[in-house]
């Protein structure tokens, strides 16, 4: 799984999954087909708590479909998803939601008529004898976009349609993050962005991170990847050629993974000896 | 349609901050002025640039009233439209289409139409009216009324299903509905001639004759004015009070008081409107048609379920971004179930109202299904409801219907001869085609693209 | 040799042709044979274009149905349940008399119906066909009126024609430039339309069924005219020949380029189908039909509306403009960007269906020889005949697919309901209300069809 260089320089601990702790997120063995199409060969994957892993792969290469079976949208034909230790079985967006597993989608999904608060909590508004709770949903968002710093927002009931790339995207994740949520899943986050709010948008991440989320970043942008990461792994063509921290790779490396499944000739290590297993 | 009002955003710090309301990106990019206003003169500046960026909120359709009251008064022989006689019996006939354009609202905001308002409307009020004859079924008035209200929702269920489960566009199914209940329609009245009415002399019907006809002594009229711009000023006054103390946004203090002058003056001026004589000196008829507090009823129920409930707020989100509402975990199928489930509902209201309001009766003549649906769209639509979706309240089909009443009353008044029955035809058809003229028009304003 | 296919994420997934289902390849001689692969025939590839004989060509074909897209399959069958159940509720229902009958009134509705689908391909609605038919038929009836402006009938027929045609430009300039939703612009259109149409009818009525004045007599002949048989197969004779010749000289002609071509044996028997459909047809229409006198003959209408349907398909088929329509119909983003000028193809392409609402105009003038309010009130209903029309026929609602040929199949169903109910005696409330049942199960089919396409949002 990961590729042995000569030991990381200057790296941080950031990356290597604490000895003896459980990733908060691990799959094994995925299998997914459609039809007669295999999308996954026995992927694994390791989502530590508190660390951003960076999901990278050309098109075709079974990230948005990998994504689709952490977060309930597609159900594995074959191999094990554990949350937290325990063996789950993520059948829809709920149950994914129920066990604090949130998913920001590459078109955000917001919509562009309502405002700031009420797409944050769009599918789980607040009632107050039956009717919407707007005090308190008002309330409960500024908080939550205060705590993650979001300020360049003028008003919390800006229709989303006023806002920049840049800032929606932030409302998207800080909706995301709302909800007592462990685990986030990021979809090429910064794909549509300029300069200034993809460093915003990478802050955000960071933000996320310190406080002990895990995060999932599926990126083409290898700078992106390699600035927030603190782990990248690497499909190819539905499996997982390459899995790691960060320091162990460098943009060379991780291009050849995604191109050809190895790096320097070597043939790609069967995906399912994680590190930090047990 | 946003939200409540706003003020300023919470935690402004330091003194000194940027007057947003005069950012024109800001205007442009449809911030209501109130979020960001912190007086009465700011929030009408940035009002005022709201308008000048494109989106003009119920400014068209208050101004088109404005005009059609100026120029049928010009020239309608012996400039009687503005006589108060005839500006209650437009109040009455305005009725229908705004519950028909209330009822056509939640469907649209859906960014789905529905073609049958018209036959289904009819078909409700056709089904009360025969369940209160006598000899008959010679049901109680309520008994009546509800079957008719139920009946329509399950007809609107089942478009909706089809509509939802089966993807079927909304117009086609809706097509189809309406020629279906329009050819039934004809059938249950009996022939290209029948009809059906009630009358006063007995209670059961006499409740429904009264729906449009009957009327409220003026003094219970007023004490019922009072109280009503009383309830509603009070809990304006007093949510946004809450608000600010509560540091959430908050609208100007002088805007409240605005509004609730407003609502004021004009339940005082309808008031008066109704409360001059229009019948002859010996047999006075004088104060407001119930049918104007139904109105108000629905309005408020309508308004409440659409800004302050989750299926309203459903709606809403359907119609900006289905796929959004879709991740959210809403159920797509069953909020447009439900919604083309009340259209269909409220158009039975409507219905029932337009059988009172032909002094009860239904007749295959006065009843013209497809004039019906059109009016109620375009009185949704030039009210502020967008077709495409996602835009629009309640209060809009209100605004819309006085003003289609109106039009559609004035033109009656004019003698035009041979042109009368053309008009009948091309006047709703210009005015639809208006109306969207003005809803793509505002779209492209506000920058939201409609199609490629 | 791999193929991409789109999974249900719109991702597309390079894979190895080693996943489908093709039968094992002989080494050279026999290249695989691609109409069994299962995933090609739900990416909705024409079996012409894939088989090398007659029995690979009907296998693919079958499994094409099966994977959805049913082409005109639906249609000839419903043609078939038609048939069958009238002519056992009532026994009159295939004789000569009453299927030429049948054949007479299905004209205006395929014609209509083929007015629609322009509309329909370009993924509109044209609520207002039955109206500008309508209108035509009342500008075309006054236009030759001796009492009024007495025009010579070819004049009249070009005038109303030019006036439909700049009402569907009017209505295209709307939709393609305004943006406004088409059903709702035809809706307005066809209200305005029946307004106008009754001011020039002048609230009395007009016909042009008066022998004494040619004029008239031209275009009462219009409908009610027909060739004397011996013509009639004289008129075949020659048709088939030049459809045949040309269908084999075009696939000759493909195959000498090494170009995709049908086995010669499907061309074949796509000749000898045509030939027996127009031998039926003209041995019907020389039936003595009169209850006295004769009366024999196919009708003028038939080869017009033949020569609407030869027009309509070489412009949709054969030409830019036809791709265009079809561009726009499956992705007008991706027209778009390829340069096509969206306004510009809308815009005709609602004056084409104007044009051909004003054709079936001419007709339904022709037909009902005297045309009052009422009448023309009645001509609305006929957009609901048109549009079920084409979809029964295959064209779908969604845009993008669809054929000139199915409205004239699906118009043939709609006439032969029409007629079936009719002569059973229903009212002509009940018709509407089966025809619009009719519509929606179409519809529906049309929704469920599409699932086995490409999911779309």
């Amino acid at each position: 799984m990961t590729e042995v260089n000569e030991a990381p320089k200057g790296a941080s601990s950031g990356g290597d999954v604490v000895e003896g702790s459980e990733p908060l997120l691990k799959v094994r063995g995925i299998d997914k087909h459609f039809g007669p199409v295999q999308a996954l060969y026995g992927v694994d994957l390791d989502l530590p708590a508190g660390q951003v892993t960076g999901l990278c792969g050309d098109n075709g290469a079974g990230k948005s479909v990998l994504t689709g079976c952490i977060a309930g949208v597609h159900q594995p034909d074959h191999g094990q998803i554990y949350f937290e230790g325990r063996p789950v079985h993520i059948r829809s967006a709920r149950d994914a939601g129920a066990l604090g597993i949130e998913t920001v989608y590459q078109d955000l999904a917001l919509a562009d008529n309502l405002d700031i608060v009420q797409n944050m909590f769009l599918g789980r508004e607040a009632l107050r004898h039956g009717l919407l709770d707007e005090d308190s949903m008002e309330r409960q968002a500024g908080e939550t976009l205060s705590t993650l710093r979001v300020t360049t927002v003028r008003s919390i009931r800006q229709p989303v349609a006023s806002l920049s790339g840049g800032q929606r995207q932030s409302v998207a994740v800080a909706k995301a993050v709302m909800w007592n949520s462990k685990l986030v899943l990021l979809d090429e986050p910064t794909a549509a962005l300029g300069v200034m709010q993809t460093r915003s948008v990478l802050d955000l991440i960071g933000r996320l991170r310190d406080r002990g989320l895990a995060v999932m970043v599926i990126s083409h942008n290898l700078n992106d990847v390699f600035e927030v990461a603190d782990r990248i792994a690497v499909l190819y063509l539905g499996r997982m050629v390459a899995e790691g921290p960060t320091a162990n790779f460098d943009r060379q490396s991780v291009v050849e993974y995604m191109t050809t499944g190895s790096f320097g000739g070597r043939p790609s290590q069967p995906a399912g000896s994680a590190s930090g297993e047990g | 349609m946003t939200t409540d009002p706003g003020e300023t955003p919470a935690g402004t710090a330091g003194a000194g901050t940027a007057d947003l309301t005069l950012d024109a990106k800001v205007a442009a990019a449809d911030v209501p002025p109130e979020l960001l206003a912190q007086s009465l003169a700011q929030y009408l500046r940035a009002w005022w640039l709201r308008v000048r960026g494109g989106n003009s909120g119920v400014l068209p359709v208050v101004l088109a009233i404005v005009v059609v009251a100026v120029v049928f008064e010009i020239i309608t022989p012996e400039h009687a439209f503005l006589r108060p006689s005839n500006l209650v019996y437009i109040f009455g006939l305005s009725t229908v289409y705004m519950v028909l354009a209330m009822a056509e609202t939640p469907v649209l905001l859906l960014a789905e139409v529905d073609l049958s308002v018209g036959a289904v409307a009819l078909t409700g009020g056709v089904i009360a009216f025969k369940l209160v004859q006598q000899p008959g079924p010679d049901w109680p008035w309520w008994a009546a009324v509800l079957t008719g209200l139920v009946c329509c929702g399950a007809i609107g269920a089942l478009q909706g299903t089809l509509t939802a489960l089966l993807r079927i566009p909304s117009f086609i199914v809706t097509l189809g509905g309406f020629l279906l209940f329009s050819g039934i329609l004809v059938v249950v009245l009996g022939g290209a001639n029948g009809n059906v009415s009630v009358s006063t002399s007995h209670s059961n019907q006499r409740v429904i004759f009264y729906l449009v006809q009957g009327l409220i002594a003026p003094v219970a009229g007023w004490v019922a004015l009072a109280v009503l711009v009383g309830a509603v000023g009070t809990a304006l006054w007093r949510r946004a009070a809450a608000r600010r103390r509560q540091g959430l946004t908050a609208p100007p203090v002088g805007l409240t008081a605005i509004r609730i002058a407003l609502v004021a003056l004009i339940g005082v001026g309808v008031l008066l409107i109704c409360t001059v004589n229009r019948g002859t000196s010996l047999v006075k008829v004088q104060g407001v048609p119930w049918v104007i507090p139904i109105v108000l009823v629905v309005l408020g129920a309508w308004t409440l379920v659409l800004q302050r409930t989750r299926f309203g707020r459903y709606v809403y989100a359907i119609g900006g971004n289905p796929q959004a509402a879709r991740r959210a975990g809403i159920s797509l199928a069953a909020i447009r179930i439900w919604a083309f489930a009340w259209c269909s509902a409220t158009a039975g209201l409507g219905g029932i109202l337009l059988g009172s309001f032909f002094y009860g009766e239904y007749s295959t003549n006065t009843a013209d299904p497809g004039q019906l649906v059109l009016y109620a769209i375009a009185a949704a639509v030039i009210g502020g409801v967008s077709l495409f979706g996602g835009r629009g309240k309640a209060i809009h089909g209100v605004l819309g219907g006085l003003l289609i009443g109106g039009i559609a009353y004035g033109v009656s008044l004019l003698n035009l001869g041979n042109l009368a029955t053309p008009l009948e035809y091309i006047l709703p058809g210009g005015v639809l085609l208006a109306a969207v003229l003005v809803d793509v028009v505002s779209r492209r304003g506000s920058g939201s693209v409609t199609r490629v | 040799m791999s193929e991409h296919v789109r999974g249900t994420n719109d991702e597309e997934f390079s894979v190895t042709s080693g996943s489908g289902q093709t039968s094992a390849a002989t080494a050279d001689a026999d290249p695989a044979d691609l109409t069994l692969d299962a995933k090609v025939a739900a990416a909705e590839v024409p079996p012409e274009l894939l088989a090398q004989s007659l029995r690979q060509y009907l296998r693919a074909w079958w499994l094409r149905v099966r994977g959805g897209n049913s082409g005109v399959l639906p249609v000839i069958l419903a043609i078939v349940v038609v048939a069958v159940s009238f002519q056992v509720a009532n026994s009159k229902f295939l004789s000569a008399q009453n299927l030429v009958n049948l054949f007479e009134q299905s004209t205006v509705y395929m014609v209509l119906a083929m007015a629609e689908i322009f509309a329909l391909l370009l993924g509109e609605i044209d609520l207002s066909v039955g109206l500008v038919m309508g209108f035509g038929s009342v500008v075309v009836a006054e236009l030759v009126q001796p009492t009024g402006p007495g025009w010579p009938w070819w004049a009249a027929i070009i005038v109303g024609l030019l006036a439909c045609s700049a009402i569907g430009a009017i209505q295209g300039t709307l939709v393609a430039r305004l943006k406004m939703p088409s059903f709702i612009v035809t809706l307005g259109g066809l209200l305005i339309l029946e307004g106008v149409s009754i001011i020039v009818l002048g609230g009395a009525l007009v016909s042009i069924g008066n022998s004494r004045f040619t004029n008239e007599v031209v275009l009462y002949d219009i409908f009610w005219g027909r060739f004397d048989p011996v013509v009639s197969w004289i008129l075949l004779a020659v048709l088939v020949g030049a459809a045949g010749t040309g269908l084999w000289l075009r696939d000759a002609r493909k195959r000498r380029h090494g170009l995709e071509a049908p086995p010669r044996s499907l061309t074949a028997m796509k000749i000898v189908l045509i030939a027996v459909a127009g031998i039926a047809l003209v041995a019907i229409c020389n039936v003595n039909r009169a209850h006295s006198g004769t009366i024999e003959g196919v009708p003028y209408i038939i080869p017009i509306v033949l020569v609407v349907l030869a027009a309509w398909t070489v412009l949709l088929q054969r030409t830019r403009f036809g791709r265009y329509v079809y561009a726009i119909g499956g992705n007008a983003e991706a027209a778009r960007r390829a340069g096509v000028s969206l306004p510009a193809v809308r815009i005709w392409g609602f004056i084409l269906a104007a044009l051909t609402s004003g054709i079936a105009g001419v007709l339904f003038a022709s037909w009902q020889v005297s045309l009052t309010t009422n009448i023309i009130k009645t001509a609305n209903s006929y957009v609901l005949l048109a549009v079920a029309a084409a979809v029964i026929g295959g064209t779908s609602l969604f845009g993008g697919r669809g054929k000139t040929i199915h409205g004239v199949l699906g118009g043939l169903v709609i006439g032969g309901i029409y007629n079936g109910l009719y002569l059973l005696g229903v009212s002509s409330q009940w018709i509407d209300v089966v025809v619009a049942a009719v519509l929606l199960a179409a519809a529906t089919i049309d929704v469920l069809s599409r699932r086995g396409a490409p999911r779309q949002a």
